[in-house]
């Protein structure tokens, strides 16, 4: 019934998306320029994207779901989130800037020569950024294929899949940063008038407020959603939230999308810039995800949000039986009930249609498509410079060729990733694709992290450390996750749903013993031009 | 690659100047503890909701103990980032003088 009005405020943003992808257009006929924006935007500008680039769908709709249902350990992710970004700019931003030119990669083989090393540190990004473009994807079907019936989930994943495309081949880095700032706008208002919204609602009482969160209906009796355990609990639990955090935190500073942000500023400086705007910037988002989630707890009820029971139930059902898991969700949907992890989406929609009607409950799906929309545009332009720049130039002609050929190359992969996206996405629609966030954070922080910090620190560090590192880092990652109760279900080999604890220790184990297995006189040699390039920024791409 | 008039072998020099390690010294006297702190700072909140949940669950005036210390978090983020900036226009100072100098020298 509110199809019509957020159907219409999505367009709007779509359309001004549009006319911002021709104006930038002219920027994108030199690989600077489609990669980079040539390093032109400006720190705080480039803070807004970050936060745009960052927040994504499971940021918005389900860490306010989680807290809606789970309260307090939903809040864990947010916490986590926001505290990842220390590690980002104490440790990975102004080194990164100054050494790189357009990819992660470039850092890692800066004295880590040889194209084997970039052609795995570009499959460890391909892999991360597929992985997460999946998920968002998926999300996104799932979404707009409940939030308006009408909209079947494949159609909503194939025009976020075009749009992306589109962004990303046309536009190039300067499009993908603008629609990332005009959509870090839009949600940050949504959570600001939310957040004033549910105050209203208790006077502006924050003492009533919490009281009203920390005694919940639930059934015959009241939960409190301030208090921890209601999603990790007993010793599995335990080891859960720890080995989540771990990976939260780390795995931030390796995230590629997130990394390339810092090749579009002019200096260090700059890129110091953007990352504490960020943290000002999300920040004030996470601290609102609690009053949006324990609002919509409080004030739409937890039982309509979703029904733990009927939830917990459906996941474990579900892990056994994926196929079925699309009429399941259908089912518990048609009954009012809402599958955490898998859609633990639609609390701030429900939120705002209770606070503010069918009009603001449509901004908020709107906000919330057009969130996924530029999260996945970056990711898509990461993936188009991992490939073309990594795989094909460095790779495949060992750095020949021309400016027309490669920039051909990068909007081609642009076109060929988002295919494979759209495909993938909804071919694997009726699955819990929930589990590929927690895989991309994993790899992030198991396989680039610590090759990364060994790159800017370690003088012993070599080609074997490096390669030896991502390996291991992604092969455990994947072999944990796949093997976890998240894919298993009850007769799991690793117990735990999120790797971090094991798989980040194996990569920097594997980095480790690389390094003095395979030592590398050329890296030992290089690296005090590279320590020289990452503190003061001589030589630094301009 | 480089489009700077440093010469090759100007790196190495430039490493072991006084100036550059008095960067590089003053950068790694910040950074290191700072991630240190963060770090296990941060863990200790998982750490002790895993530890002790019902202390963490108490009520604390209208929050719990855990959702204090989660605030807390943000606190610590935002004190530690305003610390780093301020630390950090000492270390753009001195890389500024590094840079100045060693492209001059290479012009004279």
């Amino acid at each position: 019934m509110n199809a019509p009005p957020s159907i219409v405020m999505f367009a709007v943003f779509v359309a001004i998306t549009l006319i911002v992808t021709v104006w930038a257009s002219g920027t994108t006929t030199t690989r600077k320029g489609f990669y980079t924006a040539h390093r032109r935007i400006g720190g705080v500008q480039n803070g807004w994207a970050i936060t745009g680039d960052y927040l994504s769908a499971a940021s918005f709709l389900g860490i306010t779901g989680l807290i809606a249902f789970y309260g307090f350990d939903g809040f864990m992710y947010s916490v986590g989130w926001l505290v990842a970004y220390l590690a980002v700019l104490l440790l990975v931003a102004e080194p990164l800037r100054n050494t790189g030119k357009y990819t992660m990669a470039d850092l890692i083989s800066f004295r880590l020569r040889g194209r084997t090393v970039r052609a795995v540190a570009g499959l460890s990004t391909l892999s991360i950024t597929l992985f997460y473009m999946i998920a968002q994807m998926v999300g996104s079907g799932l979404i707009v294929s409940w939030l308006i019936p009408q909209v079947p989930d494949y159609l909503a994943i194939g025009v976020v899949g075009t749009l992306m495309v589109i962004y990303v081949s046309f536009g190039g880095m300067l499009a993908t940063t603008w629609v990332q700032i005009i959509k870090a706008g839009l949600l940050l208002v949504t959570a600001f008038v939310l957040t004033v919204l549910v105050l209203s609602r208790f006077g502006f009482s924050l003492d009533r407020f919490l009281h009203a969160a920390s005694a919940v209906p639930t059934g015959n009796t009241v939960t409190n959603l301030l208090a921890p355990g209601l999603l990790f609990h007993g010793a599995r639990g335990s080891w859960d939230i720890v080995s989540l955090g771990l990976a939260l935190v780390l795995g931030t500073a390796g995230l590629p999308h997130l990394l390339m942000r810092f090749f579009t500023v002019p200096t260090a400086k700059a890129a110091r810039t953007s990352v504490a705007w960020a943290m000002v910037l999300v920040g004030v988002f996470y601290l609102a995800t609690s009053f949006i989630g324990l609002g919509a707890a409080t004030l739409v009820g937890r039982e309509h949000i979703g029904q733990r029971y009927y939830a917990g139930q459906a996941i474990g059902y579900i892990a056994r039986h994926p196929q079925e898991a699309h009429a399941l969700n259908q089912q518990l949907a048609h009954n009012g009930f809402i599958v955490p992890l898998l859609n633990n989406n639609l609390a701030a929609p429900l939120l705002a249609g209770t606070l503010g009607g069918p009009l603001l409950s449509a901004f908020v799906a709107a906000v919330a498509f057009a969130a996924i929309l530029a999260v996945v545009a970056g990711l898509a332009i990461t993936a188009s410079s991992a490939f073309a720049h990594d795989i094909w130039f460095n790779f495949v002609r060992d750095g020949e060729g021309n400016e027309t050929e490669h920039l051909f190359v990068a909007r081609a992969t642009a076109v060929v990733v988002g295919i494979l996206a759209i495909a993938l996405s909804i071919a694997l629609r009726s699955y819990n694709v929930a589990f590929l966030v927690g895989l991309a954070f994993a790899v992030a922080a198991s396989a680039n992290v610590p090759v990364i910090l060994f790159s800017l620190s370690w003088r012993r560090f070599s080609r074997g450390g490096a390669i030896a590192g991502m390996l291991s880092g992604l092969g455990i990652s994947l072999a944990a996750i796949l093997t976890s109760p998240i894919v298993m279900g009850a007769h799991a080999l690793f117990p735990l749903d999120n790797p971090g604890i094991v798989s980040i220790p194996a990569g920097f184990l594997g980095a480790i013993a690389g390094s003095l297995i395979w030592p590398d006189a050329q890296a030992q040699a290089l690296f005090d031009r590279l320590r020289v390039r990452a503190a003061t920024g001589l030589g630094a791409e301009v | 690659m480089s489009h700077h008039p440093v010469e090759p072998q100007m790196w190495e020099t430039l490493a072991d100047e006084p100036e550059f390690r008095a960067l590089t010294t003053a950068r790694r006297r910040f950074v290191i503890p700072a991630t240190i702190f963060f770090i296990l700072y941060y863990l200790t909140l998982p750490v002790s909701i895993a530890v002790a949940p019902q202390v963490m669950s108490r009520q604390a005036g209208p929050l719990s103990i855990a959702y204090w210390f989660a605030l807390s978090q943000f606190v610590m983020t935002w004190v530690l980032m305003i610390a780093y900036i301020i630390r950090a226009r000492g270390f753009d100072l001195q890389a500024a003088r590094l840079r100045h100098r060693e492209m001059h020298e290479v012009k004279g």
